[in-house]
């Protein structure tokens, strides 16, 4: 078959080949993002000294491209949400939340994140997915930092499996308050 | 512990100073009337036999069913005699005031505002009588015994999705 040949195939079906463009692109934004992931450390509680285990030279979360936290939610990818979350502080994280350039990801970090905890009282929101929607849930009072590792792979699995566009654009209510 | 704080405290208030006793541990207690505390209180700082210069906890506790109600517990330590002793005062539920005792020990104020955060309890005469650790949207006084364990007052709208566990909502969600 001459080259010619399948020349015009290509040019008819040409959402085939943007998909097929898009998929590639797509798949190198998601290598890149899952292995640079700078984070916002919105530490709380007790989970934070784990967290600084996690971060620091023995665990090194390094290795996974994850080693800068930012204290600026502006510049950051993942919110890693560290330690109790009472109602009174729930108006502050969702406005973190929302600061976040997107793409963003979330990672609640502890039972208490997650679930509430043994927190279960007049005071404490029963998990931060009420408030912020969340990519990955962190068990453990505190998680080792194995189980925080492993929950990290698993986002950067997701992250690698998200469809990712060079110029992404939410529509504007996605990013208004309340939801 | 000596006997001697309890001991001069009576005679010098035999009217305010209700009851004496050892508590668990030796610690030295006193009833007190609740209008007398803030005179009690000045004596047992600025008397040199007492020197009472620290409070290092002001609390409550709600006697739910008992008549009266609420209690207030005032701890004082003197570092420099090193001797302490601890004040109940009886507070009964239809009238909620109790004089401060800011003006003596300035450490006072946030354990009055964490009384009056937690059990409602006023202060009268405290320079900033608010909430201290909940909410000002917060409504009631959550270590109350008849406050809902699990009445919870969120700031914000709840997401609302379905949660295979826990159940749909977060109205039903609890
Ligand atoms: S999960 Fe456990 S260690 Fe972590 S913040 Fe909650 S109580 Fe503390």
């Amino acid at each position: 078959m001459a080259e010619t040949d399948t020349l015009p195939a290509i040019a008819t079906r040409r959402e085939e080949a943007t998909g097929f463009f898009q998929k590639l692109v797509s798949k190198g934004l998601g290598w890149a993002r899952k292995n640079s992931l700078y984070q916002y450390p919105f530490v709380t509680a007790c989970c934070g000294i784990e967290y600084m285990s996690l971060a620091s030279a023995r665990y090194d979360i390094a290795r996974f491209g994850a080693e800068v936290p930012r204290f600026s939610p502006r510049q950051a990818d993942l919110l890693l949400v560290v330690g109790t979350i009472n109602c009174k502080q729930a108006p502050i994280l969702q406005r973190i939340y929302e600061q976040m350039a997107d793409p963003k990801w979330v990672m609640a970090y502890g039972v208490c994140a997650s679930s509430g905890g043994f927190y279960d009282n007049y005071a404490t929101v029963q998990g931060i997915d009420r408030i912020i929607p969340v990519d990955v849930y962190v068990p453990g009072c505190p998680p080792r930092p194995e189980q925080v590792l492993d929950g990290l792979m698993l986002l950067q699995k997701k992250i690698q499996e998200q469809e990712h566009k060079l110029i992404d654009r939410l529509p504007a209510a996605e990013l208004a308050r309340g939801r | 512990m000596s006997k001697a704080v309890t001991a001069a405290l009576k005679e010098k208030f035999p009217d305010a100073v209700q009851e004496v006793y050892e508590g668990v541990g030796g610690d030295d207690c006193a009833f007190v009337k609740k209008d007398a505390v803030a005179e009690v209180c000045r004596f047992l700082k600025e008397d040199p036999a007492m020197a009472f210069n620290m409070a290092p906890y002001v609390t409550a506790v709600d006697y739910l069913g008992q008549e009266p109600r609420f209690e207030v517990v005032y701890n004082l330590v003197s570092t420099r005699l090193n001797h302490r002793v601890r004040l109940r005062v009886k507070v009964p539920e239809s009238d909620l005031e109790v004089p401060t005792v800011t003006h003596l020990w300035r450490g006072a104020d946030w354990f009055e505002r964490y009384c009056f955060d937690m059990y409602g309890i006023r202060f009268l005469g405290h320079p900033d009588m608010r909430r201290l650790f909940m909410y000002d949207e917060f409504v009631g006084h959550p270590l109350r015994k008849d406050y809902p364990l699990k009445g919870r007052q969120p700031l914000t709208a709840e997401r609302n999705f379905r949660d295979l566990y826990r159940g749909p909502g977060p109205s039903g969600r609890d």
